[in-house]
């Protein structure tokens, strides 16, 4: 059915969607499947309850797509029936995205002081050391902790752990 | 009897009230005015099933498979408006309901339906008769719940039905344990329930009316393209659509779905449109300069080649679901709105307003439509050897035409659409088939379901052979509550449209789509304790049809038809609305992108 749509611009854009959604069983696999049932893209996922008062999660979703996707994704994300709020960061260009990730590099000698010297330019911290490896904690925004892990990769990157993006507005007001 | 007292209404209207799970669903039913459910017994609803013995005033019908359940409660839900509500057991009394959900889901069809599930301990352990309902399901419903603690049931059911009902209508599922069936716990009455969340927008804003009137008056070339959304608002969107017609004299065309929406006999109606739509509504889409499209969802049937759809036109899409807007054909104005609330404000406005249509323009557009009107695009040539399915359908409309309480089902396929061209409706609600999913074997439990809600009516399930035989167990249904439904079957003795489509685009390799080995309908009517009628030659029908139309009971009606005959108009896969084929003769190239699509 894709196929048949008219498209006004063929660029795929990434955009960071927050959804703040009812608590209750099943919702992450709701939002989850409309994503695989109509064919978008998830890069990236995070969630976790935010109000356990209202019983509310916040699901930060990074996906990407031409524009006219982007806008069925939000429109049928607001169709859920849990579904309290849906905010397009990127389109609103009015939010702060961060993401932590857990790096870990295993070297010796040169290699090794380089690996420190880069993670402390990058504010990276080490969260566990031996004599061969590091754990390094790094935040950011996901592109700097890209260009961190690929300039960790000549250094004996050995994985990645990332938690996805959460996201928030600037200023006062809530989304 | 004994009487359970706890599942009337008089005790206790307002306040909890103790009962057991399997008493609050009766209850909850009887509390959300349900006098009819579809259902199957089986290990995980028996607390339930007890529960409905000891009640009066809900009539249970016992389908023969859950599938049925779900397309007869589709069938009194599109014919009363009234949300359907089906009964069904775990594991594959679940599974077996899909289709229906799906269905459902697809043409905005309000259903509650409600399953039994092992008990909650057992429930992960792959227990005798275990599914994942809630997670089988969720793709093909609004929404669904497990309900794991008795006190929130009444809750959720009561949730249910707002769910299935508000907003765009949709299934639901409600799936509940054994054990919390039979567990006590406080029941709360509908008045005191509403969703958390969900509120759907369904009044229009007044800037968009304000500009969607000023759009119909400076509109030369305008259309109106109604769809399901018109019946799904009630009856009432359906006598505002006229008197929008009566104050514009816009022609106006359907879906599918929409069919019966405004009157067939009036001069505005132009016929159905898409790929067997006739060939007025289609040019008459192509060329306009205004369309305005009210509730319907800018489907694949009814766009064909969307780069080539109405390509002059400003689209004005007024729909209760924000999610459509936009969607497969971008509009100059998208209005969210329920469409009674739309039409209601349109017509405000433009009186207020003092408008008028561009009378002159208007009349050269009536001209031109009238010359697309010459091609008689439904016509075919009769023979008098052989049925025409056409000719077949033409009467059974004319023998049937001075009755106004006539309701029509179908399967899927060839007859589907003709029935579609051919039989004419004058209201809204009395016209149920399977748009969206193409469900065969949709219209025999349909029919049943109609019936079953208007006891006196004349319902016709207008069925092939081979859709009809996917869901022919409900003839048994049919006898065991005396419902006169007339199954009325054009048997080309070939899956028809995928016939004709192996025809067209796979050189007549007719694979597999014959339909070998047919049993003999007189028989099996008898069999089922109905009435067999057969007709084969043309000089026959109208005195068969007679004798149908006369039995009180249900009929199968074997109408052996032109098993060559093929569905015209068609715009080809791939094509635009002005390229249409209207007979044979007109060759029909499709193109490979047109190939790939169904």
């Amino acid at each position: 059915m894709h196929d048949t749509k008219v498209k006004l611009s063929d660029e795929i854009e990434r955009h960071t969607l927050t959804v703040l959604v009812d608590n209750e069983a099943g919702v992450l696999a709701r939002v989850v499947g409309l994503f695989s049932g109509r064919g978008y893209n998830i890069e990236s996922l995070t969630v976790a309850e935010v109000d356990p008062m209202a019983r509310t999660s916040r699901i930060t979703i990074v996906t990407s797509g031409t524009p006219e996707v982007i806008e069925q994704i939000e429109t049928q994300l607001r169709r859920l029936v849990p579904t309290h709020k849906v905010t397009n960061w990127t389109a609103a260009k009015a939010g702060i995205e961060r993401e932590m990730a857990l790096i870990k590099v295993a070297g010796t000698g040169d290699k090794r002081m380089e690996a420190l010297r880069m993670a402390d330019a990058f504010r990276a911290r080490p969260v566990d050391t031996t004599h061969s490896s590091f754990v390094f904690e790094i935040t950011g925004a996901p592109a700097k902790i890209d260009s961190f892990v690929d300039l960790m990769r000549p250094l004996g990157l050995v994985e990645v752990s990332r938690t996805g993006v959460a996201a928030i507005s600037r200023g006062p007001d809530a989304m | 009897m004994d009487k359970d007292n706890t599942l009337t209404l008089e005790a206790g209207r307002t306040a909890a009230e103790t009962m057991s799970g399997a008493q609050m669903v009766v209850r909850a039913l009887k509390d959300q005015g349900v006098t009819h459910i579809f259902g199957y017994p089986g290990g995980a609803v028996l607390p339930i099933y007890d529960a409905l013995f000891k009640v009066e005033g809900i009539t249970h019908v016992l389908v023969r498979h859950e599938q049925g359940a779900a397309h007869a409660a589709e069938g009194y839900a599109r014919s009363t408006g009234k949300p359907g509500v089906v009964l069904v057991t775990s594991g594959p009394g679940a599974t077996n309901a899909v289709t229906g959900l799906t269905d459902a889901l697809m043409d905005s069809i309000p259903l509650v339906v409600l399953t039994g599930q092992v008990p909650t301990h057992l429930i992960g352990t792959d227990a005798f008769q275990e599914c994942d309902t809630v997670g089988i399901t969720r793709p093909c419903t609004k929404h669904n719940w497990l309900v794991k603690d008795v006190n929130d049931l009444s809750r959720v059911l009561h949730e249910a039905f707002e769910i299935a009902t508000k907003g765009r209508p949709g299934p639901v599922v409600v799936d509940i344990p054994k054990d919390v069936q039979f567990q006590n716990g406080s029941y709360h009455g509908p008045q005191a329930i509403h969703h958390r969340t969900y509120r759907p927008k369904t009044d229009p804003d007044t800037a968009s009316i304000v500009k969607v009137v000023e759009m119909m008056a400076a509109a030369k070339k305008p259309v109106i393209y109604a769809g399901g959304g018109i019946i799904n608002s009630g009856p009432e969107a359906s006598k505002l659509l006229r008197e929008l017609v009566d104050l514009t004299g816009f022609p106006i065309t359907s879906t599918l779905m929409g069919l019966g929406a405004f009157p067939a006999s009036r001069p505005e109606w132009l016929g159905m449109l898409g790929m067997h739509g006739t060939w007025e509504a289609n040019h008459v889409m192509h060329d306009c300069d205004l369309m305005l499209n009210i509730g319907a969802r800018f489907d694949d049937r009814c766009t064909g080649k969307v780069s080539a759809f109405s390509p002059e036109s400003k689209k004005v899409h007024i729909d209760i679901d924000a999610s459509q807007i936009n969607k497969i054909v971008r509009v100059d104005l998208g209005v969210v709105s329920d469409a009674t609330k739309a039409l209601r404000e349109i017509i405000r406005f433009w009186k207020a307003q003092k408008h008028q249509v561009q009378a002159e323009a208007l009349k050269a557009w009536w001209k031109q439509i009238d010359h697309w009107r010459t091609k008689k695009s439904l016509s075919y040539r009769n023979s008098d050897t052989i049925i025409k399915p056409q000719y077949a359908i033409d009467r059974l409309y004319e023998l049937t035409k001075h009755r106004k309480d006539v309701f029509i089902t179908t399967e899927v396929g060839q007859h589907q659409m003709w029935a579609a061209q051919r039989f004419h409706f004058e209201e809204p609600n009395h016209w149920m088939t399977s748009g969206g999913l193409g469900t065969m074997g949709y219209g025999l439990p349909a029919a049943v379901g109609v019936q079953m809600a208007h006891p006196d009516a004349l319902v016709i399930d207008i069925a092939g052979e081979a859709s009809v035989q996917m869901t022919m167990q409900e003839m048994s249904t049919a006898v065991q509550y005396n419902l006169p439904i007339k199954i009325f079957i054009l048997n080309n003795e070939y899956m028809g449209m995928v016939r004709q489509w192996q025809e067209i685009l796979h050189g007549g390799r007719y694979s597999h789509s014959y339909s070998e080995a047919l049993p003999d309908f007189v028989k099996m009517a008898e069999a089922f304790g109905c009435v067999g009628l057969r007709a084969t030659k043309p000089a026959e029908l109208d005195d068969k049809i007679k004798e149908m139309l006369v039995v009180r009971k249900p009929v199968l009606f074997d109408c052996r038809v032109d098993p060559a005959e093929n569905c015209y108009p068609m715009i080809p896969s791939g094509a635009a609305h002005n390229e249409m084929l209207l007979s044979p003769d007109d060759g029909g190239e499709i193109s490979e992108a047109g190939k790939m699509l169904v």
